[in-house]
């Protein structure tokens, strides 16, 4: 039964543009691939409501004669007509949003024969959104209308806008013999540079923006690397699987939702987040008290002993999950952007990053400076034996230290798994720039972190477009080698009058 | 007296069974390459790829004695020995790339549409300069290197995570097209060397012959160097670095000689490595090797000649067994090395047959 419902609906929707637009379908039917060209020239320039259905459809490759549907054989010119067809239809729709992106597909297509049809629609035109996207696309045709005057009124008004097309539009029409009215080519000049300012400035800023994305994500990593470092002094190679186990609890916590809450699932990440700490927290304190509490006062040997228990996780999880990446989705409210500029896309999941590392960072600062176990770590770091003379319990201290650092990688994971792959090797990419950071912050103090990541991150985003991304990070190695001639001990050293 | 059986003996036998033994297997390593000359029916025949094998596994011992050198003499731990070991390597392969392809270009920069050399492939068709190239290359860039890290006097896991970063922006290098190293399949298909056909027995057994060498070589260098005053000078180097500059030392010159003697190693150990393995690309200069390194020198113990080359014979023996037999645990057991020597074997397997002698 729903089966012959579904088929008499189908009948009759495909009956619908038949009936309303018989002519127009069978004109397109019957004419050649130049003619049919021809055809949606004249129907982008002149557009009828009742044509959209079957603008639609052939988009969709599908016509429809007579009741019979045949697939279409478009070439790519075609279907560029097509869209642009539809476009110009779409600019009669009643909603805004539909409009406004039929606006921003005529800026790059539309063809000179639209220009009374666009210039009828900018009058009526009551949306500013789509009043603004209107009058560019419009510029766009009248610069290669005969009137000088209107031509200096388009190029002043592409001068206003930061669009990227606007850059080569102008750029056409600035080469030799193009223009022949001065006027417009200083105009244009003028107009152009403004243009490229606005277009440097966007992707200045967007550089910035992803240099402290990265930042955010290497203070991540490395917040719990530095106390650990600070507090112990041992380098901990299987910091980074923490990072990793940390992204494998948000994949099981996602599994979780899905096979028990689906309804849910958008919020999984927020509980993603004290299981991914729990997890890796444990994990933390666990390898401190049977491994590493045995290797104080031998760094180098802890340093490997650590790369053994980095080895054996990664392998571990390998057996567990697969050596394959695993899906972690983005929640609707993680994906899409907040469009700043014409070219300047922030993505929501970043920017949720970059709010997190620095409440992460708050709140790690909270716990060392104005709680009794923050006062212990700092004590320890300090000087480790006056603080056991005055008894501070430092197996303790150490244990509950170590687990801090490697909770707050399991953070840096959940983060991790928002925006990058998650697979048995995800930690291994972070794990040197992260050692970097330390290396140049210094231990003891947070700012030191915190600058180092920001800074880090943003030169190594700001070099990238420059000399490429290998070059970038040589670059920067090379530039911490030096910066460590002039303080070894990193931004922010602990001052202290202790002498081996 | 809970220790193996052969700890024991061993440390009953003292210097005299040593040397017996160590003789045997120079005897060992000097007759296989003779061996493998015989002909495919004859019963003492050893096969190209064991001799491979045991070829490839000495080059890694050099590796680790170079690196014994600087982390067990002078306290200085390099997880970066890899790119030193590969630059050699790749010198080698520079030379054997130009020999297969005759006066044509490199097949792998026609593929890049490249026209002509670029300018450090300049007379790398001949022989001397590829070797030039091995030393220098190496030697340069560690002492570069050794010079700023040296003055500002890094030390510790500082040192380390610097060579570490070192050889990853290496590796990272290496990777690239543009550099002109062949991209991430590196060099392969050699043909011949210095007019020899690379895969001929004969080729092998002299290569095999080179490599036997270069580690006596090495060891008779390092035994030297660790019963001169320079060794001590290291060891205090090592143990009191600032009590030693009290003393009117200034410790960087002593740092920056071993440092780069240790590198050159490395980069002949890689040039030997490369014909006889056929293929070199950056995956040699991955953090993951240079650290594995390390493990072979905690195994065999630090701060001895012998040590280093017993864990590079050991832990390799084992990888090539276990990753044909459970490729799915070497891994796990490589993991557990490391955990295991660094708790229980703090001065490596040598130091546990030591201990006794000296009571």
């Amino acid at each position: 039964m729903p089966t012959a419902l579904y088929r008499v609906i189908v009948a009759l929707l495909l009956l619908l543009p038949l009936a309303v637009h018989a002519d127009d379908a069978r004109d397109f039917a019957a004419a050649n691939n130049s003619q049919q060209a021809t055809l949606l020239q004249s129907w982008a320039a002149q557009p009828a409501p009742a044509r959209v259905e079957l603008i639609n459809s052939l988009q969709q490759g599908q016509l429809t004669v007579d009741g019979q549907t045949k697939t279409l054989r478009l070439n790519n010119r075609l279907r560029g007509l097509i869209d642009t067809a539809l476009a110009s239809h779409q600019l009669l729709a009643s909603d805004p949003k539909l409009r406004l992106s039929a606006a921003q597909h005529l800026q790059k297509s539309a063809s000179p024969a639209q220009l009374s049809f666009l210039d009828r629609q900018l009058a009526g035109e009551t949306d500013s959104d789509v009043h603004t996207a209107l009058s560019l696309a419009l510029a766009n045709l009248q610069l290669v209308d005969p009137d000088p005057a209107v031509r200096l009124a388009a190029v002043r008004l592409l001068g206003e806008t930061g669009e990227p097309l606007a850059r080569t539009r102008l750029e056409t029409l600035l080469q030799p013999g193009v223009e022949t009215d001065a006027t417009v080519h200083t105009a244009a000049e003028t107009s152009l540079s403004q243009v490229k300012r606005k277009l440097m400035i966007g992707d200045l800023l967007g550089q910035a923006f992803s240099g402290l994305s990265l930042g955010s994500i290497l203070l991540l990593a490395a917040l719990g690397l530095a106390i650990t470092f600070g507090l112990l002094g041992v380098i901990n190679m299987a910091h980074g699987e923490m990072l990793m186990l940390g992204a494998y609890s948000t994949y099981c916590v996602q599994l979780l939702f899905q096979r028990f809450a689906p309804g849910a699932i958008e919020f999984y990440p927020l509980l993603a987040l004290p299981v991914a700490f729990f997890v890796t927290a444990a994990v933390g304190m666990v390898l401190e008290r049977t491994i590493i509490r045995h290797l104080y006062g031998r760094p180098l040997e802890t340093l490997l002993a650590t790369w053994g228990i980095s080895l054996i996780l990664i392998q571990l999880v390998r057996v567990l999950f697969g050596a394959q990446n695993v899906e972690v989705a983005n929640p609707a409210w993680l994906s899409g952007g907040l469009q700043v500029l014409p070219n300047l896309v922030l993505p929501y999941n970043r920017l949720v990053i970059i709010v997190f590392a620095l409440a992460v960072v708050v709140l790690t600062w909270l716990l060392l400076n104005k709680t009794r176990l923050g006062l212990n770590v700092r004590a320890v770091t300090q000087n480790r034996n006056m603080a056991a003379c005055c008894g501070v319990p430092t197996g303790r201290v150490d244990m509950l230290a170590f687990g801090l650092g490697s909770g707050i990688a399991g953070l840096g994971g959940v983060a991790l798994s928002q925006v990058g792959n998650v697979g048995p090797d995800l930690g291994q990419g972070y794990i040197i720039d992260s050692f970097l950071v330390v290396v140049l912050g210094g231990v003891g103090q947070l700012a030191g972190t915190v600058y180092a990541a920001f800074g880090l991150g943003i030169a190594n985003k700001i070099l990238e477009p420059q000399i490429g991304a290998v070059l970038g990070k040589i670059l920067i190695l090379g530039l911490i080698i030096l910066f460590i001639q002039k303080r070894p001990q990193g931004l922010f050293a602990l001052k202290g009058r202790v002498i081996d | 007296m809970n220790q193996p059986l052969m700890v024991t003996a061993a440390q009953k036998a003292g210097p005299t069974v040593t040397t017996l033994v160590g003789g045997l297997v120079l005897l060992v390593l000097l007759a296989l390459p003779l061996l493998s000359l015989l002909p495919a029916d004859s019963p003492f025949q050893v096969s190209a790829y064991t001799l491979t094998l045991v070829g490839k596994i000495l080059c890694y011992a050099i590796v680790a004695l170079a690196l014994d050198l600087v982390w067990g003499y002078a306290g200085r731990l390099s997880l970066g020995h890899g790119l030193f070991f590969a630059l050699g390597g790749y010198a080698m392969g520079m030379y054997l790339m130009r020999q297969a392809s005759g006066d044509e270009l490199p097949a792998f920069m026609t593929f890049l549409s490249w026209t002509e050399l670029p300018w450090y492939w300049v007379g790398t068709q001949h022989f001397w300069w590829a070797m030039c190239l091995v030393v220098l290359a190496p030697g340069l860039l560690a002492l570069v290197f050794g010079f700023f890290a040296f003055r500002s006097r890094i030390k510790g896991v500082y040192f380390s995570i610097m060579t570490q970063a070192l050889t990853f922006a290496g590796m990272l290098l290496f990777f690239r097209n543009e550099t002109g190293f062949g991209g991430n399949n590196g060099f392969t298909n050699f043909r011949s060397i210095l007019g020899f056909g690379i895969t001929e027995p004969g080729t092998r057994a002299a290569l095999f012959f080179a490599t036997v060498l270069l580690l006596v070589v090495s060891l008779f260098l390092g035994w030297k160097l660790a019963r001169s005053k320079f060794g001590r000078v290291l060891t205090a180097l090592r143990d009191a670095e600032n009590r030693l500059m009290f003393c009117g030392y200034d410790p960087r010159g002593f740092k920056l000689f071993v440092w780069v003697l240790s590198a050159v190693l490395c980069g002949l150990a890689g040039a030997l490595y490369v014909p006889q393995v056929g293929i070199i690309n950056p995956g040699e200069m991955s953090p993951t090797n240079s650290i594995e390194a390390a493990v072979w020198v905690a195994l065999g113990g630090r701060g001895t000649l012998i040590g280093p080359l017993l864990g590079a014979g050991v832990v390799n023996g084992m990888k090539s067994w276990f990753t044909v037999a459970f490729p799915e645990y070497w891994l796990f057991f490589l993991g557990a090395l490391f955990i295991i020597v660094t708790l229980y074997l703090p001065k490596g397997v040598i130091g546990l047959l030591k201990k006794k002698a000296d009571q």
